[in-house]
């Protein structure tokens, strides 16, 4: 799941090139077999790729040449109705608004947290602390499903009605007291969800900040919170950004702990406490059953809305550390 | 080296340590593994005691899919079936109505079950696949729809079809209002809103409901009846199982769901003032005596029945879902004609409609039943 936490001092050894470099040189059969599977490797992945984009964008096809909605701006899921009528929109509203919340959340806590077992935290706290928080990666995501349906909804109707007392004017927080089965709820237990991971990968590039750096801020009269601004965030920025993107791969694309905790509706709302929504994997997993072969073949085009969302997610994550990566040895 | 692995071996135990107890306290609210435990213990007992009446036929394997509310009366006849035929393996796939008719006009499975009787295109498209015949409706078994209920303090709850309808469109927001109130003279009604919870995915029971408030009172819910929950917003949840998990543990909550299980999650359920001299309890042999108030719609051998809705008859409970098996009357498959009559001969039969009893379902009234053993016998 994670890279072994022990390995913190060491920053990866440059990639010794310069044996190599010589190219032709080396044509000894333990390269050629070496060189060989890799590129397979390589090239293994891409077409596992191209074929799950043409099985999707196939069976997608067969649906929408059939839909009666507008695929984009329909707001029902009436895939098996006969004629069929579907769209995203509320699927799409909702999968982002999930996970805007859970990022809201989770980015600083995680930051937080990381920070702290790298520079604050004494030695014998910072390991218990890590090993906490790698066990919230090892935990089903069904599980967390559970949890947020049984514990999570009833406990935060309080939270929520103290919300609604100051900000229910803003629409958006206005809560009236029915079971928050709602996209706040599904945001904040995603937000736990991704915690460790966006926790795990910063922690590790901020460990990574060179100690010269760092002892030179402080030999400048530097506090220990200048020395984190000056040095660890500016050099962990793009190791950050990085681990935010694969948190938010992850909250969007999340299936199970959302289909348990979400109450499924057709209404687009900008209430995101009240009960109601849907995210284009929890719509999947439960329409899934009782679909007939027309149905699957328009959750496969909600599916393929999602591929595309997290390419372009993943997109652009790399433009932004690709810019910014003279400032940072983590992702060279 | 050594501290690594204990500090492993710590995280390991950490891990178990906390999926467990997320597990246990998961399981404490939602028991429906113990009906499938009943299951396995009442399959015993009745194969023992039906043996006799179990004629075994054919062999190899069985298909069958369709219809998810008829799953676990299938099971038990199954677990029943097999005990006492070996050479047959039945298997029942609960892929809902649709997708089990779909499947049995492709000739993929010899049997469907479905919640609806087939559609007149429906039975069109059945002469393709059953040579010199079609496919027809069997009545196999019967099960009452429960409106559960979860309202602290609030123990037993009469209702009619009017303030259902309007509890579930959004009309009536409290526990105490008049309208609930003047039916139930003696309960103390809480000032708690009420939060109807329907489900969220197509679903025979949801059609079965809105039929009954459709037909009984259409001026307080207009909407046709639907698979889909017609009306937008509200609580929703996932299979009968998640709505009455729901139910359990959102205090104001009231759904609609088959009868086992609100009794595997311990809910209260809904009296129904018919008009009958006494409120109609959902039971199972209330459901048996509305089957029985029912006529039949289809040509013999069709065996579609058409359930009275509004019937006033003392003692019989009006939302009741009855499912089919659905079969080709002539031009079965001939690989599998002896297996497919002699499974259904048995679950028409007096020992496999009581079988179901225990699992939550209503046997078919006995003259039925025979007629549908009399059907079952005349497949070809």
């Amino acid at each position: 799941m994670t890279a072994p936490p022990t390995d913190i001092e060491t920053p990866a050894p440059p990639p010794s090139q310069v044996l190599l470099s010589n190219g032709k040189g080396s044509t000894r059969r333990g390269d050629k077999v070496f060189s060989g599977l890799s590129k397979g490797s390589g090239i293994t992945l891409l077409l596992i790729m191209a074929a799950i984009a043409a099985f999707l964008a196939y069976r997608a096809s067969i649906a929408l040449a059939d839909n009666e909605g507008n695929f984009l701006t329909t707001f029902e899921w009436d895939a098996n109705s006969i004629p069929p009528k579907f769209g995203i929109a509320v699927l799409a509203f909702g999968t982002v608004v999930s996970s805007i919340v859970a990022m809201v959340i989770a980015v600083p806590i995680a930051v937080g947290i990381a920070l702290f077992i790298t520079h604050y935290a004494p030695r014998r706290l910072a390991a218990p602390i890590a090993y906490v928080i790698d066990l919230l990666a090892a935990v089903p995501s069904i599980v967390y499903g559970l949890w947020g349906a049984l514990f999570l909804v009833p406990h935060l109707v309080g939270t929520y009605e103290w919300l609604d007392r100051y900000l229910g004017w803003t629409v958006v927080l206005s809560f009236d007291g029915t079971a928050p089965r709602s996209l706040m709820t599904a945001g904040i237990l995603l937000a736990v969800m991704i915690l460790p991971i966006i926790t795990n990968v910063s922690r590790e590039v901020f460990a990574q900040t060179p100690r010269l750096q760092e002892e030179a801020a402080l030999a400048l009269g530097a506090t220990r919170w200048e020395v984190i601004r000056m040095t660890v965030l500016p050099f962990g920025r793009s190791g950050v950004i990085s681990a935010s993107m694969l948190g938010l791969g992850r909250a969007l694309g999340e299936t199970m702990a959302v289909a348990t905790v979400l109450s499924p509706s057709a209404l687009l709302s900008a209430e995101i406490l009240q009960a109601g929504g849907g995210t284009f994997a929890q719509n999947i997993a439960a329409s899934f059953g009782e679909s007939g072969q027309f149905g699957r073949d328009a959750l496969i085009a909600s599916g393929l809305v999602l591929f595309v969302i997290t390419l372009l997610v993943n997109g652009a994550a790399r433009l932004i550390i690709a810019r910014r990566k003279e400032y940072s040895g983590a992702n060279a | 080296m050594k501290s690594q692995s204990k500090i492993r071996f710590r995280t390991a135990a950490g891990i178990l340590a906390l999926s467990s107890a997320l597990v246990l306290s998961a399981c404490g609210s939602d028991d429906n593994s113990d009906s499938g435990d009943d299951n396995a213990k009442g399959g015993d007992k009745s194969s023992a005691a039906a043996g006799g009446d179990i004629k075994c036929g054919g062999g190899g394997e069985l298909l069958a899919s369709g219809a998810s509310s008829q799953d676990n009366a299938v099971q038990q006849w199954v677990a029943d079936y097999q005990a006492a035929c070996s050479d047959v393996t039945v298997n029942y796939k609960p892929v809902g109505s649709g997708a089990g008719i779909e499947e049995f006009l492709n000739g993929q499975t010899a049997f469907a079950g479905s919640d609806s009787a087939l559609e007149p295109e429906e039975v069109e498209k059945s002469k393709e696949v059953c040579s010199g015949g079609q496919g027809i409706n069997l009545p196999m078994v019967g099960g009452p729809v429960a409106i559960a209920y979860h309202v602290e303090g609030v123990d037993e709850l009469v209702l009619d079809a009017e303030t259902l309808a309007n509890v579930f469109n959004g009309e009536i927001g409290k526990w105490n209002d008049e309208a609930i109130a003047k039916l139930n003279p003696d309960a103390e009604l809480p000032d708690t809103k009420i939060q109807p919870v329907h489900r969220s995915d197509e679903s025979g029971t949801t059609e079965n409901f809105t039929a009954y408030l459709n037909t009984v009172v259409k001026d307080a819910w207009p909407h046709e009846a639907d698979k889909k929950w017609p009306i937008e917003g509200g609580q929703a949840a996932t299979g009968s199982a998640g709505v009455s998990s729901q139910v359990k543990q959102t205090d104001g909550a009231i759904s609609y769901m088959e009868i086992s299980h609100a009794e595997s999650n311990d809910l209260t359920t809904v009296k129904l003032d018919t008009g009958a001299a006494e409120p109609v309890e959902a039971t199972v042999e209330n459901a048996s005596a509305a089957i029985a108030a029912g006529k039949r719609v289809g040509e013999a051998p069709d065996m579609a029945l058409e359930l009275d809705y509004a019937t006033k008859v003392d003692g019989a409970y009006p939302i009741t879902l009855v499912t089919y098996e659905v079969a080709c009357d002539k031009g079965n498959k001939p690989e599998s004609l002896d297996a497919v009559k002699s499974f259904l001969g048995y679950t028409a039969s007096e020992a496999g409609q009581q079988s179901i009893v225990d699992v939550g379902y209503a046997p078919l009234p006995a003259e039925m039943a025979a007629e549908v053993v009399k059907t079952v016998d005349s497949l070809s």
